[in-house]
């Protein structure tokens, strides 16, 4: 069988009707993840027997006939979820001896809805950077051309669904770790709404941007996905207690009078010629559709990066303190006394990036400083949300390129973090809002690569985004095209 | 030169809740280590606190009993330090935004009545503990008090003597355990007290540099302690040193405070509000809920004894020292109906005998009720004052009802006039030396007649009618 171009949906009607087992379709994925893992580096862990095992499990629910929506589907997850007996890294020397306790509230989810687990995908370390360049694992290759990055965080999840090494993944997103993969690897990736999705059992990076949500080829499939990955926790303070939606209700409403918002500062200076025109065509299917476009202006969006770039290692230099070798992960193996356990073993754990941001945030909350820079960085967060919140006054959308350009070469940027910072652009101030944000592929550029569009949608508004991209999707094959050629 | 002595109090009280403060964990003491550890108190990667309302209610609580402000929207920041026994590498506590402020506890010191003001009170988790013993040179760690619930409260630097900072800590030691938020135990470190202490040349306006003694836990030390710090201070000065800003602990042992870490060694804690947990709303619904379970407080129970049972104020902040031993006084009074004669009893015999065996009034092997039974019989006449004391030795001991005592033991008082004028006539009789004396102007002769009539009754007769008798006999 060939799944691999086959929609969760499908997948999952034929394990319903026993055209397939779960633990086939497992099979088949593993076997592609042993192909191709050594030239992706998708995957920092798999462990056939335990994923065998789940799929057996889901196979046992489909024949009890107390199966879900997705029951016996494969999924990878982002090793940022702690996951019960698996080792979770964080793609980090600190946690690279860490097998979780216990699971994230996103792994439960998935494992109560009969999801086995393909195994734990790289990552940028502690979700810091932008190419997945700083996993302790090593680099991430985008399958579209393996000279460049698939991105990051997120780069695992977003490599291993455009390789097909997975029909669906997890990722998480602080600063656009889901959308900027899912553009620079040709998937549909969204963010959720912040609080949408229980944080409990993911390692903290920032946590008032932190947000898990779905990677996949289709907006269909991240609607189902979503389905499983929402609802309130009471682990999680910042969870929101709502009613439960099905967010594939909206998916095959017409367009018609949906007015999409077009950012100006989104389409000035600094955007890539090619991903210009490839937004603006997918701009022109969607009128096509019925949809009517509104000039919108988000005047502080300029200052989403220094602002980001003040909070949020501000709250990673506190939430990476835990790392301190006394009760699990690395410690170094020779010191002198407490302090120079702790110097030498957080110097040997974390990676430049890590120290770097562990570095600003230190600084920023200092004695003196944080009048100047951590409260004047959320005053404007305040006023960039307050942009957005004008703007939906008039239009229902919000539409503008993902990320500046294309997949870039592995290296390329990565001596020069402002250089690397300015990728996340375009989709940080849906996470300083709080906003729900999603990538979906709308072309590719002279040399193949993939370009994302991205969609950001007011509060709790997942359906509406996901009904846009969805008829998008229908009239559009981007989405369905995957890489050529990939060889072990 | 004189010198004036300024202090100020920081108290960590344990709050008595059955669950940590962010976490389900349980809060007993004494457990095995880390055995009341969870996922959560050891900051596993990933996990979260949520916030106990419990631990909320107890400093709604105590902001409603010291009259303080309650801040409606109250914020939980991060303290940031490295420390082994501080798993996430911050402390959860109140820094911009305290859930109370303001407020204040009246004391009396040498009788006179003093004001103390609170400046805040906030919500924090304690740490865990370091134990540095047994570990053949290593430290040990246990997280079981990782996350119990505290609320720090600080006082104004208004104390002006040791004597007024310990009536001050006692005050809100009663109060604490009193609203039932504090278990005081202080041997257990419920209730720690820092204590920020400075002198000034007496008149001067402007504070000395203060230094910080930390964790004493108990009067006497805290007492001590400041007593010492004091002295050298003034010393320090007068020999023409200079106070530095510090930490310093206090030894028992030599009854010294030594140093624990200057001004430049503190920590830059880089406080920021914890994005985990939502700002802290209180409702007035919420607060008026919890106003209603706030018992009847110290000051305005003293108030009432007062009024209602004519004690005096004295006795009123005695007899309100615990709202046990309040309890227990006001049943016994209700119960004679003597609330005076029963004020005695409680503050005298009772307080010695439990004092002695080490005993709490909630220990009290005489109840409330068979001590007013005993104050009724002292009124009505059926006993002396010296014989209640053989009936409460027989209550002490468990002998049963007070009646069933006197009876056994055939404590009761002389009743029968006939029979006492019997006795007065056979001492007159058998004394005539004696009441020679007293006719020839003697007062003392009389007192020795009276001694002989008690001795010769066994201490059963009534001395007042032992006395009408004799008198009358006499003349």
């Amino acid at each position: 069988m060939n799944p691999f171009d086959t929609s969760l949906s499908a997948l999952a009607a034929q394990l319903a009707t026993k055209q397939v087992a779960s633990r086939e379709l497992a099979q088949v994925y593993l076997d592609r993840i042993a192909a191709l893992n050594g030239t992706i580096n998708a995957f920092i862990t798999v462990d056939p027997e335990k994923t065998l095992r789940e799929a057996a499990a889901a196979d046992a629910a489909i024949a009890a006939g107390q199966a879900g929506p997705l029951t016996g589907v494969p999924i990878a997850h982002k090793d940022i979820f702690c996951t019960d007996g698996w080792l979770t890294t964080c793609g980090s020397k600190m946690l690279s001896n860490f097998v979780a306790p216990y699971d994230a509230h996103v792994i439960e989810r998935f494992k109560a809805a009969g999801l086995p687990s393909l195994g734990k995908t790289n990552m940028d370390e502690f979700a810091m950077g932008s190419s997945n360049e700083t996993s302790f694992y090593g680099a991430v290759k985008n399958p579209w051309d393996t000279a460049r990055v698939p991105g990051g965080s997120s780069g695992g999840a977003a490599a291993c669904v455009a390789a097909r090494m997975a029909p669906a993944a997890t990722g998480t997103d602080t600063g656009g770790s889901i959308r900027q993969p899912a553009a620079f690897t040709g998937i549909t990736g969204l963010k959720p709404t912040y609080g949408l999705v229980s944080r409990y059992g993911m390692i903290a990076f920032a946590s008032s941007l932190d947000q898990a949500g779905p990677m996949a080829p289709s907006a269909e499939d991240c609607a189902l996905l979503l389905n499983v990955m929402t609802g309130f926790d009471p682990r999680d303070s910042t969870s929101l207690e709502r009613d439960k939606e099905d967010y594939t209700r909206d998916l095959d409403k017409p367009l018609a009078g949906l007015r999409v918002g077009l950012p100006r500062e989104f389409f000035a200076e600094g955007l890539n010629n090619e991903v210009a025109a490839a937004v603006e065509a997918a701009v022109a299917e969607l009128k096509k559709l019925g949809a009517t476009t509104v000039e919108i202006s988000l005047a502080n969006s300029k200052l989403a990066i220094p602002v980001y770039y003040v909070l949020a290692p501000a709250e990673a230099s506190s939430n990476l303190s835990r790392f301190d070798g006394v009760r699990y992960g690395h410690r170094a193996p020779e010191y002198a006394d407490l302090n120079d356990m702790y110097a030498k073993t957080r110097a040997q754990g974390f990676g430049a990036e890590v120290k770097r941001r562990i570095l600003i945030g230190t600084y920023v909350l200092s004695h003196g400083y944080y009048d100047a820079y951590y409260l004047q960085a959320q005053k404007i967060r305040r006023l960039i949300a307050h942009d957005f919140a004008e703007a939906f006054k008039a239009c229902d959308v919000i539409l503008g390129p993902t990320a500046p350009g294309t997949a870039f070469r592995i290296g390329e940027k990565s001596d020069d973090p402002v250089e690397m910072y300015l990728n996340d652009l375009y989709t940080i101030p849906a996470n300083l809002a709080g906003l729900p944000g999603m990538s979906l592929p709308c072309g590719f550029d002279g040399k193949g690569l993939p370009i994302g569009l991205q969609l950001v949608g007011d509060y709790f508004s997942e359906a509406k985004m996901l009904n846009v991209a969805h008829q998008y999707q229908r009239v559009t094959d981007w989405h369905a095209r995957r890489p050529e050629g990939l060889q072990s | 030169m004189k010198w004036e002595t300024v202090i100020g109090l920081e108290v960590h009280t344990q709050l008595a809740t059955k669950s940590k403060i962010f976490s389900g964990s349980s809060t007993a003491f004494g457990a095995a280590p880390n055995t009341q550890a969870s996922a959560v108190d050891i900051a596993l990667p990933g996990v979260l606190p949520v916030l106990n309302r419990g631990a909320v209610e107890c400093a709604i609580k105590f902001g409603l009993a010291i009259g303080a402000n309650l801040n409606r929207v109250n914020v939980f920041d991060r303290k940031n330090y490295f420390y082994p026994d501080l798993p996430k590498g911050y402390q959860i506590s109140q820094l911009a935004k305290p859930i109370v402020e303001g407020g204040a506890l009246t004391v009396v010191v040498d009788g006179t009545e003093k004001t103390i003001h609170l400046t805040r009170a906030h919500m924090e988790e304690d740490a865990g503990k370091s134990l540095h013993e047994d570990f053949h040179g290593m430290t040990g760690i246990d997280l079981n008090r990782a996350g119990t619930p505290l609320l720090e409260i600080v006082s104004e630097p208004e104390m002006r003597s040791s004597a007024e900072a310990v009536a001050y800590a006692r005050a809100l030691h009663t109060l604490v355990t009193w609203i039932g938020i504090c278990d005081g135990n202080m041997q257990e470190g419920s209730f720690r007290v820092d204590a920020n202490v400075s002198v000034r040349p007496l008149g001067q306006k402007e504070f000395g540099t203060r230094r910080e003694i930390k964790n004493l836990n108990s009067f006497r030390f805290l007492q001590q302690a400041i007593d010492y710090e004091v002295r050298w201070q003034i010393e320090t000065l007068e020999d023409g040193g200079r106070i530095e800003q510090a930490t310093v602990l206090f030894d028992p042992d030599s009854g010294e405070t030594r140093m624990m870490r200057s001004k430049e060694e503190a920590h830059d804690y880089r406080y920021f509000p914890d994005p985990d947990l939502l700002p802290v709303r209180l409702d007035d619904a919420w607060i008026e809920a919890v106003r209603a379970t706030l018992p009847e407080l110290p000051a305005a129970m003293q108030t009432r004894f007062q009024a209602e049972y004519g004690v005096s104020a004295y006795d009123a902040s005695v007899l309100t020292g615990s709202r046990a031993l309040a309890a227990y006084f006001e049943a016994a009074a209700q119960k004679s109906g003597q609330p005076k004669l029963a004020a005695n009893w409680v503050m005298g015999e009772l307080s010695a005998a439990l004092n002695k065996a080490e005993l709490d009034i909630a220990q009290s092997p005489v109840s409330a009720a068979r001590l007013g039974a005993l104050i009724s019989r002292i009124q009505d006449g059926t006993l002396s004052g010296k014989l209640a004391r053989q009936v409460f030795e027989g209550l002490w001991e468990g002998a049963g009802e007070v009646d069933a005592i006197i009876e056994a033991r055939g404590l009761k008082q002389m009743s029968d006039s006939g029979e006492l004028e019997k006795i007065v006539d056979e001492v007159l009789a058998a004394n005539q030396k004696s009441v020679e004396e007293f006719r020839a102007g003697k007062e003392k002769a009389f007192n020795a007649l009276v001694g002989q009539v008690m001795k010769a009754s066994r201490g059963k007769a009534n001395p007042a009618q032992v006395n009408e008798l004799l008198k009358a006999k006499l003349q």
